[in-house]
């Protein structure tokens, strides 16, 4: 499909494809789904999501321990070697301890770039955090509109909101249409779609969306019906497409997932009347939320149980990065809601490195012939 | 220790002898909060850096997770709730307070037989995110209402939408508390608490700046040990009793020149959350150098906002008061306050505790020993270890450290 292909350069060399963007517009780094990214692309300038390096960890340690996460740390290590000389500038929204202390390192050290710390509120469901979002929201509006020199209006806001409605809405159509069937396109392709469009020129990114639905669109009812058992993935990023490939090859499809490369990204459309920043706050209020953003006490659980409802799927895997807390904290509570809905799960820590492929996929295999 | 034993009088004389009205109090105070029932009270657990005084004055009893994993650090039963907890599917990785405490809530362990159940919890994540999962998993597990007082980090500064938000929480919260508790605030009593709370925090200043003399009449491991009223009694008669006589007693040794440490040549300052199931052979460890951990920056938190306290308004000032605390700050904030440290304390060399339980805490650390040593040249020491998990201390390892660490120490200052 040449859309995966499109989508795939950009995964491949995101550092290579952000220069060609750069003499047009600022380039503006993130690593977190409550990046507001649509008042990046209202400002005229190009949010780029970062996924931590593809090569070995070494100018980061200097900075911070091996126990943080390889996606802190990764991040770290493609500033420093100089993979990110693209970016003009890098936000950090307020996510988890080691994020925080990441945009204060960064701070310190990457002194290239414009620096933004978007510190959300930790919960999102009371009066007076969802004040304070909205507050923090228009902040950040005014401070990247007076670094960037240009007004930044609310037509603009307007027109990015749609935009970035049009894309989700897209990538949710290639989820559902795949969850109908899997066959149509394989998991690993779905991964590349999803980061490319999270790299990609926003504007582009919807187009080649347009033709991949349509292409899809118009193959559905000449495949076959899938046999294949139903998994869900859950977690925050997954660098590591393999590992769709050997969930492929043990007979199953991830049908759906509750990853940052997924459903969190495109989950949760934003009112495209009325105030347009309030709209965004409310979004993130709305939407499925990270575990370092505190909802309730079982949203997350029962967020999964209807996905796996939703997609008649009966297992879950749960890809953690090794070292990330919010996640690790929720994991036990979660497999046990799982487990009285008769539905299996399998934990795998995920550090820079994967595990030696053999012993993934006997895991994952035996997990597989379970459900 | 056999009563019959000869008694050596000069190691008496090192002893400080408020140590055992210290045992007294804490001890009065666990069995108080474990038969709060029984007298119509109610139990709040709530994090170290939460904001206390309103519990005291709903009459409600405040216990802390944290100074109850600490116990169970210091009697070397980490390793095995730490153990338990893994059992139950938490991750070995996570912070070893929050594994210890879960395990423990479970069966009633550790050195006390586990703590009162709450009635409900108050999370503050000024100290950290962790302690809001922490505390999700409680609520869950024990039902009960949870408020989190959420309080922004203060990267570089205080911004005004951050005061606002506070201070909405700070009205939010005694609503809670009225319902939870069925009665009305007493905004009367809360002038007192407040006034006692500050009051409280200036001795503890106090007595950690008794250190500044030489020798030093205490050591950070008895800071580490003494800290526990102004955590857990904060606000309160008893915490300012004792810490009055406790100054008194620090004074009188800073004035008659009795050293913790007998030999005292070289003093250093500690980073970081304590070791605690390895304080006595740490501190054992040093003092065989001639070395004493005169300051630390962990028990000096609890009055690193002091200067945005106002007893007249206690409230309203508490909204910066546990806002802008020692760790919600950015990581260079943090290295100017070591920096002050350095200079007010007098250390010729820092032990950082790279903490594998803490990551606001230890993140950033590098960074800041970075800072240091371009200005000050100043040798430091960094461990890697964990505040309660036994297994994850390599002794002959961090002895060789340290004993190298003292060597240049020694070249340095001679």
């Amino acid at each position: 499909m040449e859309a995966i292909q499109a989508f795939q350069r950009v995964v491949d060399d995101p550092g290579g494809y952000l220069k060609t963007l750069k003499a047009k517009r600022k380039i503006i780094g993130y690593c977190c789904t409550y990046t507001p990214e649509e008042i990046i692309f209202a400002a005229g300038a190009h949010p780029a999501r970062l996924f931590g390096t593809k090569g070995a960890i070494q100018r980061a340690d200097a900075h911070l321990q091996s126990y943080s996460c390889s996606l802190v740390r990764g991040v770290l290590e493609d500033a420093l070697a100089g993979n990110l000389d693209a970016l003009d500038g890098m936000v950090f929204p307020h996510t988890c301890d080691s994020i925080q202390r990441l945009s204060d390192i960064w701070r310190l050290n990457i002194s290239s770039t414009w620096h933004n710390d978007v510190v959300l509120p930790v919960k999102l469901n009371t009066a007076s955090a969802q004040e304070y979002l909205a507050d923090v929201l228009g902040k950040f509006r005014r401070e990247l509109q007076a670094w960037i020199g240009a007004p930044l209006t609310d037509a603009s806001l307007k027109n990015s909101i749609a935009t970035y409605n049009r894309l989700r809405v897209l990538i949710k159509r290639v989820y559902e249409l795949r969850s109908a069937s899997p066959a149509i396109m394989s998991g690993r392709a779905v991964n590349t779609m999803v980061k490319g469009a999270m790299i990609m020129d926003r504007l582009e990114a919807v187009q080649q969306l347009e033709n991949l639905v349509q292409a899809l669109e118009a193959g559905t009812g000449q495949t076959a019906r899938s046999t294949a058992k139903r998994v869900i993935l859950a977690g925050s990023i997954c660098n590591h497409p393999e590992i769709y490939d050997i969930v492929e090859k043990a007979g199953a499809e991830v049908v759906w997932d509750e990853l940052c490369t997924g459903s969190r990204f495109f989950e949760g459309p934003i009112a495209e009347d009325g105030d347009p920043l309030a709209a965004i706050a409310r979004r993130y209020v709305g939407r499925m939320n990270c575990p370092a953003k505190h909802k309730d006490l079982r949203s997350r659980g029962e967020t999964l149980l209807h996905m796996a409802q939703d997609h008649t799927a009966a297992g879950v895997i749960f890809l953690n990065f090794k070292f990330c807390e919010p996640h690790a904290f929720d994991y036990p509570y979660l497999k046990e809601m799982l487990q009285e809905r008769g539905i299996a799960s399998l934990l795998l820590e995920i550090d820079q490195e994967l595990p030696a492929a053999g012993q993934l996929a006997t895991r994952i295999e035996a997990f597989i012939e379970t459900i | 220790m056999a009563e019959d034993k000869p008694r050596d009088p000069e190691k008496d004389k090192l002893k400080i002898k408020s140590a055992k009205k210290m045992r007294d109090i804490m001890t009065a105070y666990y069995i108080d909060a474990k038969t709060a029932r029984d007298n119509g009270k109610k139990v709040a657990w709530i994090t170290s850096g939460g904001p206390v005084e309103a519990l005291h004055v709903m009459d409600v009893i405040p216990v802390y997770p944290e100074n109850h994993s600490a116990m169970i650090g210091a009697t070397k039963m980490g390793g095995q709730l730490c153990e338990l907890a893994e059992n139950m599917g938490y991750c070995a990785d996570i912070c070893s307070y929050a594994r210890s405490d879960i395990a423990c809530a479970t069966i009633n362990g550790g050195p006390i037989g586990g703590l009162p159940a709450p009635d409900f919890l108050v999370c503050c994540n000024n100290i950290c995110g962790t302690v809001m999962k922490w505390y999700e998993v409680q609520a869950r597990y024990f039902n009960v209402p949870l408020f989190i007082f959420d309080t922004p980090i203060c990267h570089t500064d205080f911004p005004e939408e951050t005061r606002r938000y506070v201070e909405k929480q700070t009205v939010e919260y005694i609503t809670f508390l009225e319902q939870v508790c069925g009665k009305k605030f007493d905004f009367d009593r809360m002038m007192e608490v407040g006034k006692l709370s500050l009051q409280g925090q200036r001795l503890w200043q106090d007595i950690l700046d008794t250190t500044m003399s030489k020798p030093s009449p205490m050591s950070a491991f008895d800071a580490f040990f003494h800290m526990a009223m102004i955590v857990t009694l904060r606000g309160t008669q008893t915490a300012v009793d004792y810490y009055q006589e406790l100054l008194a007693e620090m004074r009188e040794r800073a004035a008659n020149k009795i050293g913790v440490v007998p030999h005292e040549k070289y003093r250093l300052l500690w980073d970081n959350l304590a070791i605690w199931h390895k304080m006595k052979w740490l501190s054992e460890k040093f003092a065989a150098h001639d070395a004493c951990l005169v300051a630390d920056t962990y028990t000096s938190a609890w009055c690193s906002s002091m200067k945005y306290l106002d007893e007249g308004d206690f409230l309203k000032s508490m909204v910066a008061g546990y806002t802008r605390i020692y760790l919600n700050i950015g990581v260079d904030q943090m290295a100017d306050i070591i920096k002050k440290m350095i200079t007010k304390y007098d250390v010729d060399g820092i032990v950082m505790h790279s903490n594998r339980s803490c990551k606001p805490y230890s993140l950033g650390q590098y960074d800041i020993r970075k800072r240091i040593q371009d200005e000050f040249g100043l040798p430091i020491l960094m461990i890697e270890a964990d505040m309660v998990d036994e297994r994850s201390f390599s002794e002959s390892q961090i002895e060789t450290r340290i004993d190298a660490f003292m060597e240049v120490i020694k070249e340095k200052k001679g």
